[in-house]
């Protein structure tokens, strides 16, 4: 199997909808009970008029799979993490959701030669107007390669 | 919530805050509350079997700590980017801070746009680092 493959492969979307009580378990597991994610009378009379979630909250949802390859990255070493918002996100919205694979690349390290797999994780309106997309790098150990035949 | 609206000139530091020591129990909220379920965060069995020695915390539950400065700021404004490079693993006991400092800032149509270098660290170890943007409205 080559990784290459799958670069520009991207998983059907998935409608997830940004929960209150989800927003309200991620907040407290993230010791960060701003009221704005939380407190919905106080949330209403801020600028945003109701609860906003946390900038690591998409983390969370489903963005489906990349057929071959599952939730690319999903599993393995995180080694990059970048997340870029259009406008806050909003609780009680649906967002829709999708990954694509971006780039694979080796590198000789010193315990062998390391996998970095690139995806990006994009959330939008039922319109079709982006909310935040992810860029996420994933590291795979040589033992992780061969376990998966790369 | 502090009621003032932010602004920061180069160089201005956000203030660091120490969390309390990782817990296991704080690792298994996150799981859940994340959907993460990787076993080396919650299993030392699983961690050992990796190649760790010992429990880890997750990479993105330290992302999310490092957001925690701007928290504060959340009436005046939001974390438009945030981009972390994982550098060293965050173990069981093990006490971060987090913190940054304001490097640049421009007007946009949204409002103005701070940057920030910001880091995680424990002791003297950055255990992550990377930039994050701030915008506040007009």
């Amino acid at each position: 199997m080559h990784v290459e493959r799958f670069i520009g492969q991207r998983s059907e979307p998935v409608v997830n909808a940004v929960e209150k009580e989800a927003v309200r378990k991620f907040a407290e597991a993230i010791a960060d009970p701003n009221p704005l994610y939380v407190d919905e009378k106080a949330a209403r009379m801020s600028r945003y008029d109701g609860l906003i979630a946390p900038p690591t909250f998409p983390r969370i949802f489903d963005y489906g799979e990349v057929e071959g390859i599952g939730s690319p990255g999903q599993g393995f070493i995180h080694g990059e993490h970048r997340i870029r918002y259009e406008r806050p996100l909003f609780v009680g919205e649906e967002v829709r959701c999708y990954a694509e694979v971006k780039d694979y690349y080796e590198k000789e390290g010193r315990e062998g030669v390391l996998g970095f797999l690139i995806s990006e994780r994009v959330g939008e309106t039922s319109e079709g107007e982006r909310i935040f997309a992810m860029l996420d790098t994933a590291v795979l150990t040589p033992g992780m390669r061969e376990k998966l035949g790369l | 919530m502090s009621g003032e609206k932010p602004a920061w000139r180069v160089g201005d530091e956000l203030d660091e805050r120490t969390l309390p020591p990782v817990t296991r129990s704080q690792l298994v909220r996150y799981a859940e509350a994340s959907g993460d379920h990787n076993p080396i965060h919650t299993s030392v069995r699983a961690a050992e079997e990796a190649g760790l020695s010992g429990v880890i915390a997750h990479g993105m539950l330290t992302a999310a700590a490092m957001g925690l400065p701007f928290s504060p700021y959340l009436e005046h404004g939001y974390v438009k980017e945030l981009k972390v490079r994982f550098s060293g693993m965050v173990y069981l006991g093990d006490e971060i801070s987090v913190g940054g400092n304001a490097t640049g800032a421009v007007e946009t149509a949204e409002g103005r746009l701070y940057d920030f270098e910001v880091r995680a660290r424990k002791g003297e170890d950055v255990v992550a680092s990377g930039t994050a943007s701030f915008v506040v409205f007009e």
